[in-house]
């Protein structure tokens, strides 16, 4: 385990803090007798800290331990290692009767505002059953309480009786938002909550999660894949690959001078609404797809892939540290980062050439005319 | 030079709790070699009408006409379409694993498009698969040929979807929502292929999308779709810098890049898409819509042309010159609007108080 460097904050107290977080998942062969034959890494060594009254954005391609990650922070897994202090109180190796109190103080808004609400149970007593479970109300103060959250989220309170299948998917995410709030907690852990929703929804959630923050001072892990949409609600950004964290970061400084190269690409992939920049951005490509995280690369995971891999990067594993000029916030797991203005190679050019043997070589195929439109 | 024009297409589908008017009378051309974008929210008809053009819908009662190269898509026979789909016009679906099948080899798969259009043998068309893959960038071509899909990633599967897509060179492709199910960098890397492809191999596509972002890095026109109708058509810069219709408008207002200054609050449109069983009376998009105004509840308008680009149309009640985005405008259009406004209309919950000149989205 690597000795744990976290950076003093200096705005704003720290509300959550894991070090060293390792959440594998054992691999088992065998009909009768299973044996670990070996083990998925999705989480292997996160050092991370969350501000109270900050939103800490988390991104990272599908399979990279985000959402695992998510779980693991909210105890919904049995940590394999690390520590995890919520709120002063260490609660990585709580059992679950001695956890359960501390979850009030921890809530998850789910991505699949379909799959995460009962589909035969009426919407307030979905909207109640923290208060149940945690004792907090009874009878008509239940009600009373279930009918305030639905107006603070933007739902109906008359509602309440009604089914999931009676709402949209964007009130559907408001149900799962006015739950999460039920016992007021002080972390909302958000695992793509706007994914799964359309453009003019997606935007309505948003603003309400913003205006939820600052009414109610919470603070949020933000976990997403639209690059845009984690810029726009983030103050902190923590970009993830294979299990580690490779650059963490306030926003700005992320967006404005990415150190990582992963980061870079990430950043250079990403769509923007804007056709005037979309074309004229570089995008650096990156070959292949993501290794498994049962065998993860050696030294740093992402040499696989990075235009700048050299010798060092694969026997040695870089930590979190400030590149040279940076802001302390500002840390990256890279050992050659990239510098202000520095170019990363492109594929553009391996693509065309393809394109190019295409045309030239493929044998001809069907009536004379397409052949003709063709070249 | 027009590769295909869609005009007036209605379709419907008669189920148990009424008729969904799923296209209701939309048309439009692509021009060969372009990329026409088309946009819009869930059920709002991009899809469906994608798939009534390659004649995959049965079961729906179609009206209008596509004509493709100078034939009718939609009163063709069944052999006469089976020759044009795959061979002329392509189409790629959202979910590469539900549209591959699970039981064959993707060289297989990819082989058998081929055969079913030209003559060649086995073997030939084995070697044109691989051909195939490797254009797609796909590593290894002449061991992945024997793969099956499940051994694939997603990005994977979708550049096999692409190869076999492109195994005969089609005039035109439909990708209906190519890269929704992927990430950022994968998707990078599919919009710089299909953009590299086309420039080289000359064909007119056809994306179909609700993302904002991928419109603007591949599309020369845009269609924006609501309720089964075309709200707005103009080139792509056009739609992005000098909406017209309140549509587009709300959409750009929706993407955090899309509006400008980041940490501005976003402006989404208020409530959720209609149903199209019940499809609002008059323009579709004006129980949502901020400047709904009394004509708009009452008559459906057309799709005219605006601002001061010739190819701009936009089907919405508001003056021509009302375009762009902005504060400013907003309150120039909601002016206008609140002057046209009767008790009915002002009553519409999209519609916010007039004057304040603030944010005029919910």
């Amino acid at each position: 385990m690597p000795e744990l460097d976290i950076v003093p904050s200096t705005d704003g107290e720290v509300l959550l803090r894991a070090e060293g977080l390792v959440k594998h998942f054992p691999l088992k062969e065998g009909i009768f007798f299973k044996h670990q034959v070996g083990s998925v890494k999705a989480v292997d060594g996160v050092t991370l800290a969350v501000r109270r009254g900050e939103t800490l954005g988390l991104v990272g391609e599908t399979g990279c331990g985000k959402s695992t990650l998510a779980r693991s922070i909210m105890r919904l897994y049995p940590l394999t290692a690390g520590r995890l202090i919520f709120d002063g109180a260490d609660l990585s190796t709580l059992s679950r009767s001695r956890m359960r109190p501390y979850r009030r103080g921890m809530q998850m808004i789910f991505q699949d505002p379909y799959g995460s609400l009962n589909p035969r149970r009426r919407v307030g007593s979905i909207i109640g059953d923290p208060l149940a479970i945690h004792k907090m109300a009874k009878g008509a103060g239940r009600t009373k309480r279930v009918q305030e959250l639905m107006e603070v989220v933007g739902l109906n309170p008359e509602h309440y009786n009604r089914f999931p299948a009676e709402f949209s998917g964007g009130q559907r995410q408001r149900i799962g938002v006015a739950r999460a709030l039920a016992l007021h907690p002080k972390l909302i852990v958000c695992d793509e909550p706007v994914s799964a929703l359309d453009v003019s929804i997606q935007a309505q959630i948003i603003n309400l999660l913003d205006d939820l923050q600052a009414e109610f001072g919470l603070t949020y892990l933000f976990i997403a894949h639209d690059l845009s949409v984690v810029q726009h609600v983030s103050d902190r950004v923590a970009v993830m690959y294979l299990g580690k964290l490779v650059e963490v970061a306030d926003v700005k400084d992320l967006y404005s001078t990415p150190r990582h190269p992963y980061t870079n690409a990430l950043l250079s992939a990403s769509v923007v609404a804007d056709p005037d920049k979309a074309r004229s951005r570089d995008r650096i490509i990156l070959s292949g797809d993501v290794p498994s995280p049962i065998n993860p690369p050696s030294g740093c995971r992402f040499h696989t892939r990075c235009p700048k891999a050299q010798a060092l990067c694969s026997t040695e594993e870089p930590q979190l540290r400030s590149a040279a000029g940076d802001p302390a916030s500002h840390q990256t797991a890279c050992h050659f980062p990239v510098a202000d203005g520095e170019k990363l190679a492109s594929e553009k050019a391996a693509i065309l050439h393809a394109v190019e043997g295409f045309l030239a070589e493929a044998p001809s195929v069907g009536a004379g005319s397409r052949e003709a439109s063709a070249t | 030079m027009t590769l295909l024009t869609v005009d007036n297409l209605k379709v419907s589908f008669p189920t148990a709790d009424g008729i969904v008017h799923a296209v209701r009378g939309l048309s439009f051309s692509v021009d060969a070699g372009k990329t026409l974008g088309v946009v819009g929210e869930s059920g709002s008809g991009k899809s469906v009408s994608a798939l009534t053009l390659l004649g995959l819908n049965p079961g729906a009662d179609t009206t209008g006409s596509a004509v493709f190269n100078g034939a009718d898509l939609l009163t063709m026979s069944q052999s006469q379409l089976r020759r044009i789909r795959g061979a002329e016009i392509a189409m790629i679906f959202q979910d590469p694993l539900s549209s591959l099948h699970p039981h064959f080899r993707v060289g297989w798969q990819i082989a058998e498009a081929i055969r079913a259009h030209t003559s060649v043998n086995k073997h030939d068309a084995r070697a044109q698969a691989i051909e195939l893959l490797r254009l797609v960038n796909i590593p290894q071509p002449e061991r992945r040929v024997d793969a099956y899909p499940h051994e694939m990633s997603g990005g994977m599967r979708q550049r096999v979807m692409i190869a076999m897509a492109l195994g005969l060179k089609p005039k035109l492709l439909i990708a209906d929502e190519p890269t929704t199910a992927l990430d950022a960098t994968v998707q990078a890397q599919l919009i710089e292929l299909l953009t590299q492809l086309q420039r080289e191999v000359g064909m007119a596509m056809i994306i179909i999308t609700h993302d904002l972002g991928v419109i603007a890095s591949i599309a020369d026109e845009v269609l924006v779709m609501y309720a089964g109708r075309a709200a707005e058509r103009a080139g792509a810069r056009t739609i992005f810098f000098k909406p017209h219709h309140p549509y587009t408008r709300g959409l750009l207002g929706s993407v955090p890049t899309a509006t400008g200054v980041i940490g501005s609050r976003l402006l989404p449109i208020v409530g959720a898409p209609p149903s199209l069983i019940n499809v609002p009376s008059g323009c579709g998009f004006h129980p949502r819509c901020p400047f709904a105004m009394q004509a708009c509840v009452d008559e459906q308008p057309s799709l005219d042309p605006v601002g001061d680009d010739p190819t701009h149309t936009s089907a919405c009640w508001l003056p021509p010159d009302m375009i762009g985005v902005g504060v400013a405008m907003d309150v120039v259009r909601q002016r206008y609007a609140g002057s046209h406004r009767d008790a009915r209309a002002a009553k519409l919950p999209g519609v916010v108080a007039a004057g304040d000149g603030a944010a005029v989205y919910a």
